[in-house]
């Protein structure tokens, strides 16, 4: 069973694999645009990554206003 | 396509669309891999007519205003028609605001209906400012079963029992309130005319008519003048079809264009550099023997359609690229943004022609666009037909600033006629950007006059509208601004803000200081982020009411530093 705490390692984990970036340097309350230095386009191929991995879909809609990795990870936690 | 100057008003000319192709199938919406509906002309008008009864019969008159905010979907079309069909002023707001913002703006708009996604209306009704809202009817649509509703109606329930009346509107009358910013600052309201719409209808489709068949796929917003203009109107008056996703994943859009055989799309620049780049990495893994061959179909495809695209001719020659995407697609539209001249060529080449225009809210969406007559990269275009442009205040080089005038300009700002004479005067729209005509009639721009900055998402950002997350910053006074309005550039990419802070009188810029100033930034939405700071030690020049004199602090930080003062955050 995950916990939020377990989504949120395995989201830092994702990102820093996808962007090529060590996970040391991440942290849950990072603004992931601006800390890894992306675009929308590029967190929505992130966000395909993490919906691969979790297997489950995450609506466009859900995302909305979402920039870091806590409350990213609390999205996907209410849907595991 | 209908004659658009036999109509009155938006609400006339879509009941026409819907009379003349009863069969036709005027919206696709597809989730992902799944599609949800496929509905026809006849259809959509039913379900508009049956939502138009319900509010009729709610209280809804002539010139009541309706706000939508919603993603793209058809829900948002319906409740549009439904809308203009009682004789409302629509009033289309951005998803993307923040529940604040979407109160702020309701607020300026004084709307009465509001329509609205459920996971967004959950987010209106959660913030501060909640119990300000007074529009009397809120329609929720998809909202889950056994949902708080927050005082809202579902709008898959909400129908009338009657046959609605259709409410006529003049072409003078307003058709739409479309904000062009103003959240948090001044809001710019700008109030769009019937006749705005129709003349703008009309001048696009002259240059890229649509008919029966034609498959447009809606991704930018519907709430932004251009998919309102070219993913609603124009294919709606002429029996085509509206394409909607309902998501913007790279994945699923180059999907969308093989299944639904698409065969226009409108873009910012940013998604076309992603496909741009998409392409290229393909390209890349060939074989160094089919990477030749293609490169050498590209330079045959580039020199024979020198004068004019050829579709025929490139779908042949490159017969794998144009497969991917569909085989049908006929042209991309790219704007709200500055688009790279090499990003056009490049897809010009591949025989996918890119139609570069310019344009703003204020002067009803597209003001100059390229007709491929022949293709040019350098250039916004030319004037659509109607448009009359002139540049005033030229330098020795011939480039000053635009100026616009046409049927499809604004009435005027909502309830701001100062601000609506500063900006079109003796009918000509002060458009607030530097550009050239040159000898062939294309406008060429380089760079603004005004301090905004435009995103290569397409976004206008107003330094104003970000102001407010850094009040009781503790500092003297501050104060936002487009890096290049303080020091000019000739360009119109990589547009970024800087935050002029000028601390208490012998207080030094701490740690601290920076640490909050970057955690306000953060409060931001990403697109409208501060790029750095800049200290200024001498007091901000006021006006007598203790307004920031804007363009006279510019001048004098200009004359004293250059941008390698800004600190970068």
């Amino acid at each position: 069973m995950s916990t939020i705490q377990t989504t949120t390692d395995e989201v830092l984990r994702l990102a820093a694999e996808h962007f090529k970036i060590p996970v040391e340097k991440l942290s849950p309350d990072d603004d992931f645009f601006k800390k890894l230095g992306i675009n929308s386009l590029q967190a929505l191929d992130l966000l395909t990554r993490i919906e691969q991995h979790f297997r489950i879909e995450l609506p466009d809609y859900e995302l909305q206003g979402v920039s870091d990795f806590r409350t990213l990870a609390e999205r996907i936690q209410s849907r595991l | 396509m209908l004659d658009l100057r036999q109509y009155q008003s938006l609400g006339e000319a879509l009941r026409a669309a819907v009379e003349r192709w009863p069969e036709e199938i005027c919206l696709i919406e597809a989730e992902r891999e799944r599609e949800n509906a496929r509905i026809t002309y006849r259809a959509f008008g039913a379900a508009a007519l049956s939502l138009a009864s319900g509010l009729q019969e709610a209280g809804f008159q002539n010139g009541t205003r309706a706000a939508i905010i919603m993603m793209n979907q058809s829900k948002w079309l319906i409740s549009a028609y439904a809308i203009f069909s009682c004789g409302g002023v629509l009033v289309p707001l951005d998803y993307k605001l923040t529940a604040d913002e979407q109160l702020q703006l309701l607020a300026h708009s004084k709307v009465e209906l509001l329509v609205v996604e459920y996971h967004l209306w959950r987010a209106v009704a959660k913030a501060d400012g909640f119990n300000h809202l007074r529009a009397r009817v809120v329609l929720a649509t998809e909202a889950p079963e056994g949902a708080e509703l927050y005082g809202a109606k579902r709008w898959e329930d909400f129908r009338g029992t009657g046959t609605p009346s259709f409410v006529q509107r003049g072409r003078k009358d307003s058709a739409c309130i479309v904000y062009s910013s103003g959240t948090g600052g001044r809001p710019k309201g700008c109030v769009l005319t019937h006749e705005n719409y129709l003349e703008q209808c009309m001048a696009l489709t002259a240059i890229f008519p649509f008919w029966p068949g034609v498959r447009y796929l809606s991704i930018l917003p519907t709430n932004h003048a251009i998919d309102f203009m070219v993913g609603f109107i124009g294919p709606f008056t002429c029996g085509a079809t509206v394409v909607h996703l309902r998501t913007l994943r790279p994945e699923y859009i180059r999907e969308a264009f093989t299944r639904y055989k698409i065969t226009y799309m409108s873009l910012v620049p940013m998604v076309l550099k992603n496909l741009e780049k998409g392409l290229r990495q393909r390209f890349a893994e060939l074989s160094p023997g089919r990477r030749k061959i293609l490169n050498g179909l590209i330079a045959v495809n580039r020199a024979l359609t020198r004068r004019r695209p050829n579709l025929k001719l490139s779908r042949t020659l490159l017969r794998r690229v144009h497969e991917a995407f569909g085989g049908e697609l006929r042209a991309l539209f790219v704007g709200g943004a500055f688009t790279e001249p090499a990003t056009l060529q490049f897809f010009y080449d591949l025989g996918i022609p890119v139609g570069n225009g310019y344009g703003c809210t204020e002067a009803g969406t597209a003001i100059t666009l390229n007709d491929f007559k022949p293709f040019r990269a350098d250039t916004v275009g030319k004037p659509l037909p109607g448009m009359e442009l002139k540049i005033v205040n030229a330098d020795a080089e011939g480039i000053g600033e635009v100026l616009v005038r046409s049927k499809t300009v604004m009435s005027h700002y909502l309830d701001d006629p100062e601000m609506t004479a500063e900006t079109i005067r003796d009918g000509w729209l002060i458009t607030g950007d530097l550009g050239r005509i040159d000898g062939d009639g294309h406008l060429q721009l380089f760079g603004r006059k005004k301090n905004m900055i435009v995103t290569e998402e397409g976004k206008n950002i107003y330094p104003e509208d970000v102001e407010t997350v850094f009040e009781g910053l503790p500092v003297k006074e501050f104060c936002v601004f487009a890096a290049n309005f303080l020091w000019p550039a000739r360009t119109m990419v990589g547009e970024k803000l800087v935050l002029v802070v000028h601390p208490e009188p012998g207080a030094p810029v701490t740690n601290d200081l920076v640490a909050e100033i970057a955690e306000r930034n953060r409060r931001l939405l990403n697109y409208k982020r501060i790029s750095g700071y800049l200290v200024w030690d001498h007091d901000f020049p006021l006006t007598a009411s203790l307004k920031i004199k804007r363009g006279e602090l510019a001048e004098q930080i200009r004359e004293s530093l250059d941008r390698s003062a800004m600190v970068v955050l």
